[in-house]
């Protein structure tokens, strides 16, 4: 055995593969293993392999009404910051000035979203407007319109301006040069701008409870972890894993290759 | 109308960039039907030229006219002509056929005089149908032969095919002009032969008129009816390829242009020359007595002959002979004190090291006057002894007060070229460099866009930042009187 561990540490060499290995640990016990618990914790009910879980939560009456409100929020605040946000990233990507718009959306970044989302709701409180679904958007729409507005950006002014000058030239006046070549090309950065508000507005929690007093679906997972309810918590995580692979399956089928990355 | 046949008119055009100019006041006419080519270095503004024809830039000052009609002011895609792009810029969201009817798609097309119910007749438009645009796409990718790659996307297909589809996608609109920028530029060598081919049976074919911009000299030389040489925002000469090759107009358009051995001479009478310590009968006249001038000479219009015979015109000593497929490429250096190098394309072998005689014909002697003798700027003094020249701080041997305006003379192997750019007083970029037998002449650009001409040793590369610097006594400084302003170089 000894001889062995010497061995091996005699042809152990700094290649360059070795630099990866830190990482492959850290992926293993952080990514690997917690979905493997909770996977493990799904299919367990009192240290038996059943689909108990999934029976509780289809019976728990709170559960689908849940889902679908978190749905409808994704596709309301998803809709709500496409269209704000394109505008905003196209005069970005046309003029110089586009800067200081692009600061002004990013800055609220830099606050945390505990803080932004409370002093949000002392707005609301000051201004007399009651709390609802509502607020829940504008609070959503506020958190994560960076996240659609930076990949529409990336999109936008990387499309090479003789591709507009192609349409011009065709015959195309300014409006039909944006429907027929501006947006076709931008494609790639509205799908990616898409999942990376859409996926993370149905599963952040705090948001909806402190802007509206609405349980959201990963407000409920929050809270089924909190009252030791693991298997069914596991559960829901896993419903919501299936829902991002499922968009981005969808996403990477209308895609087809194109050029912006998504992040989901 | 006496001007029927002149389809693109440009007048006075400029374009500046931060107050720059990259186009310097052109102006030239383009008849229809014709194959007409921008030949220049790059940043010529052959391209930049082209986009204001086009639409895509605005001119800062001059007009287009396109039949007649000013269309200086009017958007692109109001404009009668379509262009192919140097990136072919194909949407890459399109498959071929919808990338080629994407234009047929927008047109409208007369559909009769209508009269209206109060009897006011006018022009009924329509879109083309489905049928029709069919149908013109599969004669026009008939004519690219890619009949079969209707439905291919874009990016599945090789640069050259790609080429083909953009040529399509203009020619599809039957523009009265087809403008085409570098259009061969990204295709390997044998494809870019067979497509000049091509295009020139297109050209043929379509019977429209052709704005080709290009830097490569030999495809214009090949393709075009009419060349159009330019150089720094300006044009240098316009004519037919023999008439660009064969009688270039200055020294740059014949050093630009296929290869040739450039000297500095005198004209000593009408049909009279001296260069390279030799006195030659030539076929020009009119030129001042002892006027400094240009002398090119072709390498091919130069010929070998046995050392002692009797037409040898001076004697040269081989350094090197190379054969070339067709003809040796012989470069020697001219017995005398000057020592100048000349390039010779002939069919006798030559040993280096051997001494030959040349011959040139009188008429193969393209004698033209030079740009310039002597750099000469007008300016102010800084202070006593010290003469401001392109915002730099000269010394001179003059002591005039400060603010008296001088003009100041620098002869050109009187300027001197630093490596780096501090080390000279002021800073400049090399815009030209042209050997002359025995030197190179370089033009270096001031940042406030005076060109210095430079004889020099050394060979300096295009583009590269120099400093220039002049010994006090090597300036000419005389004050300098407005109303006796009357000869310009």
């Amino acid at each position: 055995m000894k001889s062995k561990i010497k061995k091996l540490l005699k042809n152990f060499r700094i290649t360059r593969s070795a630099f990866s290995y830190p990482y492959i640990l850290f992926m293993l016990i952080f990514v690997v293993l917690p979905l493997a618990l909770i996977l493990i914790n799904a299919f367990m009910v009192d240290q038996r392999l059943s689909f108990g879980n999934f029976i509780s939560l289809v019976q728990d009456r709170a559960s689908l009404p849940t889902l679908l409100t978190s749905l409808l929020v994704g596709l309301v605040t998803t809709i709500t910051c496409l269209v704000v946000g394109y505008p905003v990233a196209y005069i970005l990507a046309k003029r110089k000035s586009g800067r200081i718009i692009a600061l002004l959306f990013i800055l609220p970044m830099w606050v945390n979203f505990l803080i932004r989302t409370l002093s949000t709701r002392a707005m609301f409180e000051a201004l007399g407007i009651d709390l609802g679904m509502g607020t829940v958007i504008f609070g959503m729409v506020y958190n994560f319109i960076p996240f659609m507005i930076l990949p529409l950006h990336t999109t936008l002014s990387n499309i090479d301006k003789s591709y507009i000058e192609a349409a011009q030239d065709l015959g195309a006046s300014p409006s039909i040069v944006f429907l027929k070549a501006t947006l076709p090309l931008s494609i790639p950065g509205i799908i990616s701008g898409i999942t990376m508000v859409f996926i993370p507005t149905i599963s952040t929690f705090a948001i909806s409870q402190l802007l509206g007093g609405i349980y959201l679906f990963g407000d409920s997972i929050y809270s089924k972890f909190n009252h030791g309810m693991y298997g069914v918590g596991s559960v829901m995580s896993l419903i919501m894993l299936v829902f991002v692979i499922i968009s981005n399956v969808f996403i990477s089928k209308v895609n087809k290759g194109g050029a912006a990355r998504n992040l989901w | 109308m006496k001007n029927d046949d002149i389809i693109i008119q440009i007048k006075n055009l400029t374009k500046e960039y931060d107050n720059n100019p990259v186009v310097n006041n052109i102006s030239f006419s383009i008849k229809r039907g014709e194959f007409v080519t921008f030949l220049g270095p790059s940043g010529c503004g052959k391209t930049t030229t082209l986009r204001m024809i086009a639409g895509f830039e605005k001119p800062t000052r001059g007009e287009v006219y396109i039949n007649g009609k000013n269309i200086t002011n009017i958007p692109p895609h109001e404009r009668p002509v379509n262009t192919v792009f140097q990136k072919y810029a194909l949407f890459p969201h399109l498959n071929v056929f919808n990338n080629i009817a994407f234009g047929l798609k927008l047109k409208m097309v007369s559909d009769g005089i209508v009269t209206d119910k109060k009897g006011v007749k006018y022009e009924k438009f329509r879109k083309l149908t489905k049928q029709e645009i069919r149908e013109k796409v599969r004669n026009v990718l008939k004519m690219v032969d890619l009949e079969d790659y209707e439905h291919r996307d874009v990016d599945s297909l090789s640069g050259g095919q790609q080429q083909r589809v953009a040529i399509a996608r203009a020619i599809v609109n039957e523009p009265e002009v087809l403008l085409l920028d570098e259009p061969l530029g990204a295709l390997d060598l044998k494809m870019r032969k067979d497509m000049q081919l091509e295009l020139m049976n297109m050209h043929k074919k379509l019977g429209i008129t052709f704005v080709y911009v290009t830097h490569d000299q030999e495809e214009a030389l090949t393709m075009s009816d009419t060349i159009v040489v330019m150089r720094g925002g300006v044009i240098q000469q316009i004519g037919t390829p023999q008439k660009v090759y064969d009688e270039p107009a200055n020294a740059f358009v014949a050093d630009f242009i296929g290869e040739s051995n450039i000297f500095s001479g005198i004209m000593l009478d009408n049909y009279k020359v001296q260069f390279c310590e030799h006195v030659f009968e030539c076929v020009d006249k009119g030129f001042k007595k002892n006027e400094p001038i240009d002398v090119i000479i072709r390498p091919e219009d130069i010929y070998i002959l046995p050392e002692d015979n009797k037409s040898a015109m001076m004697r040269a000593k081989v350094i090197s002979s190379i054969f070339k497929g067709d003809h040796y490429q012989t470069i020697a250096e001219i017995i005398g004190e000057e020592g100048n190098e000349i390039l010779i394309h002939d069919n006798t072998e030559c040993k280096s090291g051997e001494t030959i005689g040349l011959f040139i014909k009188p008429f193969d002697l393209h004698i033209m006057h030079k740009s310039r003798i002597i750099n000469e700027i007008i300016t102010e003094m800084w202070d006593e002894n010290v003469v401001e020249i392109s915002g730099g701080r000269f010394d001179c041997l003059r002591s005039l007060p400060s603010g008296t305006k001088v003009k100041v003379q620098i002869d050109f192997d009187d300027v001197i070229i630093h490596d780096d750019e501090k080390e000279g007083i002021i800073g400049g970029t090399v815009v030209s460099s042209i050997y002359k037998g025995s030197y190179y002449q370089c033009i270096v650009r001031t940042d406030d866009y005076y060109d210095f001409f430079v004889d020099t040793d050394d060979e300096w590369l295009k583009g590269d930042r120099v400093g220039i610097s002049v010994k006090p006594e090597d300036i000419i400084v005389t004050e300098y009187v407005e109303d006796k302003d009357e000869k310009q170089d």
